[in-house]
């Protein structure tokens, strides 16, 4: 529990109300844009000060609305990298290492000297931020932040500056610099595949509020509620209505689903779009489908469609790849059945 | 031609740019810092005032507080033995309380469209305050400011109805070119107020060229061939 937050911050038409701990291990916090995300590590480095609550790191008391303690962002000592990184446009990458560096002039230049080769930035050292890539410029920006010791490291979107491309090769060379930080680290994104890549846990923040908390693995996995659900990108949502131990009706699709340990207080059923697949005939869990419309895609088909059985209007997805697709699309008619699904509240 | 009018001028101006200067920045740190916006409009207001007022307007308000019979200008006189008014210093007044608000809208603008993130990013690298103003708000708005500057010394040059007001017409002494250019006129000296004319209007002139290279050159740290 090296970390522990519990701030409310409102605003005319945004309010923020936040509870988080870590325990040492890399937390992802996954949003929408707005919801919140950078404002809560804004309050936590100390650069916006929450209406009340308190926040903790390492047992040392950072801000307390009741005891009137906010202690300055300059002497919080947490590192925190911004999401353009805010590199000093008129300083060089050894200045904007260097310039938080509280030491003898010697000592801050060989420090910045092996944060430059750390950070593979030998022959960067003179350059102006300008004169940069993105990925040099996330680098220097790490190394900066680095080079003063941080608790806990904060990463505000640390790829949203970069263009796609570039994205997937520096992910992995970010990843390895990061570990040369044996701190704890939150990072903030709205990208599931940089949560699910980065950190270990997860926290989903929406309007402002913690929505769900957890393992990230078990969240994609399993998730518990309906927002974990929305977050991850689950396609078919439906509410559903409990019929007996094992069975639940989605009444949206018109559609019951049979399985064991159905919570009590269930209250949607989802199925995420590739959990799918065509059977010969008709059975438990198992949709009779009207096709709605067949989406191609890069890699593979989007079929939209509804329960032939019903007259509900609402649609379901389903992602399947080219080959099984085309084997099995002459079939008529074309029965679904659902391999697994999330029980939701 | 008599050249005092122009050496006047120019030292008066010269003399007004560099207090303007420094007021002017300080002045806008202030106001830019402050957390209420009620008062930072009505500041803002007053300091801005000088631009819109008319300058005999202002040089009634200079007259009320210097005049030799006011309480400062007598405390000056009888205590420091200075005498203000219809001095040269006078003229030196006029134009920095005219061409401040210039400068310090100019300072103000500069230093508020500094990015807020980099200054937050100080903060969080343990900069101070007063680092964080000196290495990263006032260079980046340098161009800005100095374009400030420059405008001010253009508007303490061409400064005319406070400076009559407060300073008079006093050959070689409180006579600035406006005032030449004036006098000579109302004399009806059409030829004599050619060459203060175009003194002024080359000075002018240069200003805005200054101004504008100053912009250009504000793009530096963000055009990436122009920092090579």
């Amino acid at each position: 529990m090296s970390l522990e937050v519990k701030i409310k911050k409102r605003y005319k038409d945004f309010s923020l109300d936040v509870s988080l701990e870590t325990k040492g291990e890399y937390l992802g916090i996954l949003g929408a844009s707005g919801s919140g995300k950078s404002l809560t590590l804004k309050c936590i480095a100390g650069v916006e000060t929450p209406d009340e609550g308190k926040i903790v790191l390492k047992g040392r008391v950072l801000f307390d609305s009741e005891n009137n303690i906010n202690i300055k962002p300059q002497s919080r000592n947490i590192g925190y990298m911004f999401q353009n990184y805010a590199l000093f446009p008129n300083m060089t990458a050894e200045e904007n290492i260097g310039v938080g560096l509280k030491l003898a002039k010697k000592e801050k230049k060989k420090r910045v000297k092996e944060l430059l080769s750390l950070f593979r930035l030998e022959d960067m050292g003179h350059k102006y931020p300008a004169q940069l890539s993105g990925g040099q410029q996330q680098r220097v920006a790490l190394a900066r932040i680095i080079a003063y010791e941080p608790d806990v490291l904060l990463l505000d979107e640390p790829f949203s500056a970069l263009d796609s491309k570039l994205k997937s090769e520096l992910h992995t060379e970010f990843l390895d610099m990061l570990n040369l930080y044996k701190g704890e680290v939150i990072i903030v994104t709205h990208s599931k595949e940089e949560v699910y890549r980065i950190s270990e846990n997860l926290a989903l923040i929406e309007n402002g509020t913690i929505t769900g908390f957890g393992k990230t693995k078990e969240i994609f996995e399993h998730p518990k509620s309906l927002s974990e659900a929305k977050m991850i990108g689950c396609k078919n949502i439906s509410p559903c209505e409990i019929l007996s131990d094992n069975r639940i009706l989605c009444k949206d699709w018109g559609l019951v689903l049979e399985t064991e340990g159905i919570p009590i207080n269930c209250k949607y059923a989802g199925i995420p779009s590739e959990n799918f697949e065509i059977v010969n005939e008709p059975g438990i869990n198992t949709i009779e489908c009207k096709l709605v419309n067949v989406i191609e895609e890069i890699n593979g088909y989007l079929i939209v469609f509804k329960n032939n059985k019903r007259n509900e209007n609402s649609i379901l997805y389903f992602n399947i790849n080219k080959e099984t697709w085309n084997k099995k699309k002459s079939q008529n008619p074309l029965y679904l059945k659902i391999k697994d699904f999330y029980l939701l509240i | 031609m008599n050249w005092s009018p122009i050496l006047i001028s120019l030292k008066t101006a010269s003399v007004s740019m560099v207090i303007t200067f420094f007021l002017g920045i300080y002045a806008a740190k202030l106001v830019a810092g402050m957390k209420s916006d009620k008062v930072r409009i009505f500041i803002d207001g007053i300091l801005t005032l000088p631009l819109v007022l008319p300058p005999t307007v202002v040089g009634f308000f200079i007259l009320l507080v210097f005049g030799v019979k006011r309480p400062v200008g007598r405390f000056l006189l009888e205590f420091l033995g200075v005498k203000i008014v219809f001095s040269w210093t006078a003229t030196v007044l006029a134009a920095v309380i005219i061409s401040f608000p210039l400068m310090y809208r100019s300072a103000r603008g500069a230093l508020e469209q500094v990015d807020k993130n980099l200054i937050m990013a100080g903060r969080t690298l343990g900069m101070s305050e007063r680092k964080i103003f000196w290495r990263v708000m006032m260079p980046l708005a340098l161009p800005g400011i100095a374009s400030g500057g420059v405008l001010a010394f253009a508007r303490a040059l061409g400064e005319f109805g406070a400076t009559a007001m407060v300073a008079g017409n006093i050959a070689n002494k409180t006579r600035t070119l406006p005032l030449a250019v004036y006098a000579e006129v109302a004399a009806g000296n059409m030829e004599a107020s050619y060459g203060y004319v175009a003194v002024v209007v080359f000075i002018s002139f240069i200003v805005l060229s200054l101004m504008n290279y100053f912009t250009i050159k504000g793009s530096k740290y963000t055009d990436k061939d122009a920092s090579k």
